[in-house]
């Protein structure tokens, strides 16, 4: 477990020299936290029936989504794309590792470093210009960050998933075309869940992505009430799960038939 | 006793042939037909701890993927191999933790960050004990003059003092065997001379057993007794430096140094074959006439300001078997 912890805190400081990248990161994320909560003001002043969200609420969720952007797996690791076209991934099975979780923890460092340089300074500036409300309880606070640490796991199973798959499809391209929308959209980052027609809530309530921006968020602004906070914290512990081992059953087969190098 | 052995090592790899044109394309999407290519064809060897065995053979020998098999990273298609005693392939993580290995062509230490932060991470996944890590850690940016160099991201660096970091990554978790894949390309003479003369320390001190693959017939010349040549999967001389020499090339060259210009030697049992100004290089088959009778008719012959004797180049040899065995 030590390595592992090694390999993660190795990752933070080389991730952490990206300053400049989080700085305009969290340009952009403001911006378009702007344009998200404006096109909201709108819809909810136009809308006459009661909506799912209060637009308090909604606002709230907006700005949570653009603090936790960079938690959602919608990229990969270019160096372990380019390692694993060019098959000099091979070398990294020199190392006395489990390469899974060598490439599980370099995902969480990946999502961790990101969010981190840029959540604080976001909720200040939307605390300030919102009046973004803290979480409704001292409970709510707390099942928040459990909540969100959960989601971090979550999401870097699935970025190290995808990161296995490539193995199959040698150019990442199309799945990285692909990815942003479909977990951008999924997460309840572009819209919140709740306002999505009902028809659909069935499926969105069941699919992976809603653990790591929905389920906090909701959590966050009250919606999950307390004692169902188990339920949902353990939704995204059975996702994560589930992409671990899936993770792992994929590598397996990959190393076996696909570890195939000249020379 | 051997610490590594294998024996009628046998690996294929199947490479999807490739259909001409448009509709081949086409084609190939719906049905594939694949070629195997044969990577090693029943090798055997076996190498006793503390050897330092030089591995040469064309590109396209095989000799990475015997190094990706004995270190445990690629599954072959039959034989045995044993390093310290256990099957790598089985036993992957048993076996790298034993082992060290160099890319000269690239490196294990990361890119954006120090080399002490690289080291420190090695130990870690290696599991070494604070004391060894001191020990070795040491003993290493002393034998390699690294003690200005760790501290300086990894990217700044010229790749003579890399390359000298890289060794000492591959050795922190001080390992009983090595393979070096090319340690020395690209680097200049000086640093040339610095990893050879590290290799061999610490194959003398250090008792490490070192297999060696280069293109540099230096660097075999330099430091190994032994030689394993691979051609097209297949060992094809396995002995020492000298033997190859009176397999590939047992003649021995004369070069003479005329006094007066545009003079031509010839001679029944010696052929010219290369005439710069007054110099002459002459090649005769020691085994028809002894050295010494050849010096004697030359000299008697001809006016003569200088000679020597010399061994064709170990470089020239390997071209030359190189060229045999392919055509």
């Amino acid at each position: 477990m030590k390595a592992y912890s090694a390999v993660l805190k190795a990752r933070l400081s080389v991730l952490l020299q990206y300053r400049s990248a989080a700085l305009a990161g969290l340009a952009a994320q403001v911006f378009w936290g702007f344009i998200k909560v404006m096109i909201l003001e709108a819809f909810y002043a136009q809308s006459g029936n009661s909506e799912p969200l209060t637009l308090a609420q909604a606002t709230t969720f907006i700005w949570l989504g653009q603090a936790f952007l960079q938690l959602i797996p919608w990229n990969i690791d270019k160096e372990l794309e380019q390692q694993i076209k060019t098959g000099n991934v091979a070398y990294e099975l020199l190392r006395p590792l489990d390469l899974y979780f060598f490439w599980f923890f370099r995902a969480v460092a990946m999502r961790l470093v990101p969010a981190l340089m840029r959540s604080l300074p976001l909720f200040l500036f939307a605390g300030l210009a919102y009046a973004l409300p803290p979480p409704v309880s001292l409970t709510a606070a707390l099942s928040f960050i459990f909540s969100l640490s959960a989601a971090i796991l979550l999401s870097s199973a699935i970025t190290t998933l995808v990161i296995i798959s490539l193995f199959w499809t040698i150019s990442g391209e199309g799945i990285q075309r692909l990815l942003p929308h479909i977990t951008l959209l999924l997460s309840g980052m572009t819209v919140p869940l709740p306002l999505f027609p009902n028809w659909m809530q069935p499926f969105l309530n069941l699919q992976p992505f809603r653990g790591i921006i929905d389920i906090p968020s909701r959590i966050y602004v009250g919606i999950i009430p307390s004692q169902e906070v188990f339920y949902y914290i353990g939704f995204q512990f059975a996702w994560f799960l589930f992409f671990v081992l899936a993770g792992r059953w994929l590598l397996k087969r990959a190393i076996k038939r696909f570890v195939v190098l000249g020379g | 006793m051997a610490i590594i052995s294998v024996d009628s090592l046998w690996k294929e790899f199947s490479v999807p042939k490739r259909r001409k044109g448009f509709f081949g394309g086409i084609a190939s999407l719906f049905s594939r037909e694949y070629l195997t290519k044969i990577a090693l064809d029943h090798v055997s060897f076996q190498i006793n701890e503390g050897e330092l065995v030089g591995y040469i053979g064309p590109n396209g020998a095989g000799k990475s993927t015997t190094v990706k098999i004995l270190s445990g990273i690629l599954v072959p298609n039959g034989g045995q191999v044993k390093v310290m005693g256990r099957t790598p392939w089985e036993h992957r993580i048993e076996t790298v933790k034993e082992i060290g290995v160099i890319f000269g062509q690239r490196t294990q230490l990361w890119w954006d960050l120090p080399a002490i932060e690289s080291f420190e991470l090695l130990k870690e996944i290696y599991h070494i004990s604070d004391s060894v890590y001191k020990r070795s850690l040491e003993s290493l940016v002393e034998a390699l003059e690294l003690s200005r160099l760790l501290e300086i991201p990894v990217r700044q660096l010229s790749l003579g003092q890399r390359m000298r970091c890289d060794i000492a990554a591959s050795l922190l978790h001080e390992p009983k065997i090595l393979f070096l894949d090319e340690p020395t390309i690209g680097l200049d003479a000086v640093s040339k001379i610095a990893v050879r003369d590290f290799i061999r320390k610490l194959n003398k001190e250090r008792k490490v057993t070192i297999m060696l693959t280069t293109h540099d017939m230096d660097d075999i010349e330099s430091l190994c007794s032994r030689v394993l040549i691979l051609n097209e999967g297949k060992i094809f001389l396995d002995g020492s430096l000298s033997t190859l020499r009176k397999k590939m090339a047992p003649e021995r060259r004369l070069i003479v140094d005329l006094i007066h210009d545009q003079e031509w030697i010839s001679d029944p049992q010696a052929t010219v074959i290369k005439q710069d100004g007054q110099r002459i290089w002459l090649s005769f088959d020691p085994s028809l006439i002894s050295t010494q009778a050849m010096i004697t008719r030359v000299t008697s012959k001809y006016s003569i300001r200088d000679l020597y004797v010399e061994n064709p180049p170990v470089e020239e040899i390997i071209a030359r078997f190189y060229q045999d065995v392919n055509l």
